[in-house]
């Protein structure tokens, strides 16, 4: 599968990867470059390869609400909220973006690797509300860095964009795109007077405060035909020195970050209990699937940070290894270009605490290590 | 690019050398561009000896880790420190700051046997053609 924006990747030299059957950019100009980038100015991210589910229907807030651990009716109109969904003995279905559009309709950004499973699952205890796959209708991107409100203010002039705090959304007409304020505010008054509901779907910009590599940044969604506002983010960016990025830098970015990956550091035999996303799970709500299992079942494992004292990078699945002993394994691993060292994440006994040697298994050879949070940078 | 003459192997290792039967190591441009940003080398001990096609080092991007082999046969004389430090010299300079390791070729006629400059350009626009067929790239190395 390609995303809209394919042939404008490969058209800037991208290096295409399969990323669960999608023809990804991993890197353009290098991942370090990219990622760096990104903490520094600003990058632009095609993540369009992530699932989209519209839940919509009288009770689609329960139907939420029975479906994932987080408290969704704590969320109010334009505002996100991130949670795991649970299968009945804890483990994780998929995590998700929830990002409410009214009472009666929500759209779930989902891993790509889980939009059938995901759609499969909610359909599956939907009573009323229609689940819709829209992925293919619709097209995300990611403007991601310090200077990505810098770059959204000049291609969208006049949009309050301060206004939209941290998960949390606006919506905007597409057209806008490079247009001067007064011109936008003169077309929303003629639109309020046509009314034209179909149209108004296809040439709406949905523009939240999201992301997944730890900096401020925007993540909009629009439709799929739209494949311009790439090139736009693209032109009104260069002042800010705005570089595409692929998703390798998309991986060391949210690893630094201490955000987890579906597939890599949870899956349906983890816990939100046993990674650090308890603080997801509210066990006061009266009920959602999976709340038995997450009350009742001992700890087993958790999820730490790691730093290796050598230059070399852990990898899924390498040993760990306490007192000589077999103790875990890592789930995710990388170079961290802000710390300059070998980071990553791991599964180990819940015992295990920040500062805590280990050692992990390279090729052979066992490394040293110490466990640290799994939060290696925070932006200022 | 080195002095002397200069050899190619398959897994995209290139080995010069100049008199003595001692080759300079590396890898190929092609091979450093395929890895993207090095950023470990493990190196091996000097003295340690080496079947062709053995692995001998092994190159940490930051998507995979791969071994590097040894071109030819022989016991490594001598290896590139300055790459612990600064491992991203593979890919600024792969046939020159970059290289990895000195080898006391025990055969010279497996050296004599690898891939000339003009074969390895044939052979690495081979595989550029194929990969434009399918955009399938490997994204993990040896170890996972």
């Amino acid at each position: 599968m390609k995303t809209p924006f394919y042939n404008l990747h490969v058209d800037s030299g991208a290096k295409i990867v399969n990323f669960h059957g999608w023809d990804m950019p991993l890197q353009y100009s290098g991942i370090i470059e990219e990622h760096v980038n990104t903490r520094l100015n600003v990058c632009l991210f095609d993540v369009s390869h992530m699932g989209r589910l519209e839940v919509q229907g009288h009770d689609a807030s329960d139907l939420l609400q029975m479906l994932l651990t987080n408290d969704v009716s704590k969320l109010d109109d334009n505002h996100a909220m991130y949670s795991p969904l649970c299968y009945d003995n804890g483990g994780i279905v998929d995590d998700t973006i929830i990002y409410r559009i009214d009472r009666k309709k929500f759209i779930l950004v989902v891993n790509a690797s889980n939009r059938t499973k995901d759609f499969r699952w909610i359909s599956s205890h939907s009573t009323s509300s229609s689940i819709r796959d829209i992925s293919n209708t619709t097209a995300l991107l990611a403007l991601q860095g310090p200077r990505a409100i810098e770059v959204l203010e000049s291609a969208l002039p006049g949009l309050r964009l301060a206004n939209i705090k941290p998960f949390s959304f606006m919506k905007a007409n597409i057209s806008d795109f490079g247009k001067k304020g007064l011109d936008r505010m003169e077309k929303e008054k003629r639109k309020e007077e046509m009314k034209e509901e179909q149209e108004e779907e296809k040439s709406e910009l949905v523009i939240s405060r999201t992301g997944y590599t730890g900096e401020d940044g925007f993540e909009l969604f629009f439709d799929s035909s739209r494949i311009d506002i790439w090139k736009k983010l693209m032109h009104f960016g260069i002042p800010f020195n705005i570089k595409p990025a692929g998703l390798g830098a998309r991986d060391t970015l949210r690893l630094e970050a201490g955000f987890m990956l579906y597939g890599s550091d949870m899956d349906e035999t983890t816990t939100p209990m046993e990674v650090p996303l308890k603080w997801t799970v509210k066990l006061e709500k009266p009920a959602f699937i999976g709340k038995q299992a997450l009350m009742t079942q001992p700890i087993t494992r958790k999820l730490v940070g790691f730093e290796i004292f050598e230059r070399r990078i852990a990898r899924h699945g390498n040993r760990i290894f306490i007192d000589g002993q077999p103790s875990g394994h890592v789930t995710s691993g990388t170079y961290s270009p802000t710390l300059k060292k070998s980071i990553g994440f791991c599964l180990v006994s819940p015992s295990v605490s920040p500062g805590h040697a280990i050692e992990i298994e390279i090729g052979g050879k066992k490394y040293k290590a110490t466990v640290s949070t799994t939060r290696f940078y925070k932006r200022k | 690019m080195l002095e002397g003459e200069i050899r190619f192997s398959k897994e995209h290792e290139w080995l010069a050398v100049k008199g003595q039967g001692i080759a300079t190591m590396g890898i190929s441009d092609f091979a450093q561009k395929q890895l993207g940003d090095i950023v470990s080398v493990d190196l091996p001990r000097v003295g340690s000896a080496y079947n062709q096609m053995q692995p001998l080092a092994v190159v940490d991007s930051v998507k995979s880790s791969s071994d590097i082999y040894s071109a030819a046969s022989g016991e490594v004389v001598e290896v590139n420190e300055e790459l612990i430090e600064h491992p991203e010299f593979i890919n600024h300079s792969p046939y020159d700051l970059g290289w990895i390791v000195k080898i006391k070729l025990s055969n010279m006629k497996e050296f004599e046997q690898l891939m000339s400059k003009e074969e390895y350009i044939v052979f690495i626009g081979e595989i550029e053609r194929k990969e434009q067929e399918s955009t399938d790239l490997p994204t993990n190395g040896r170890s996972k």
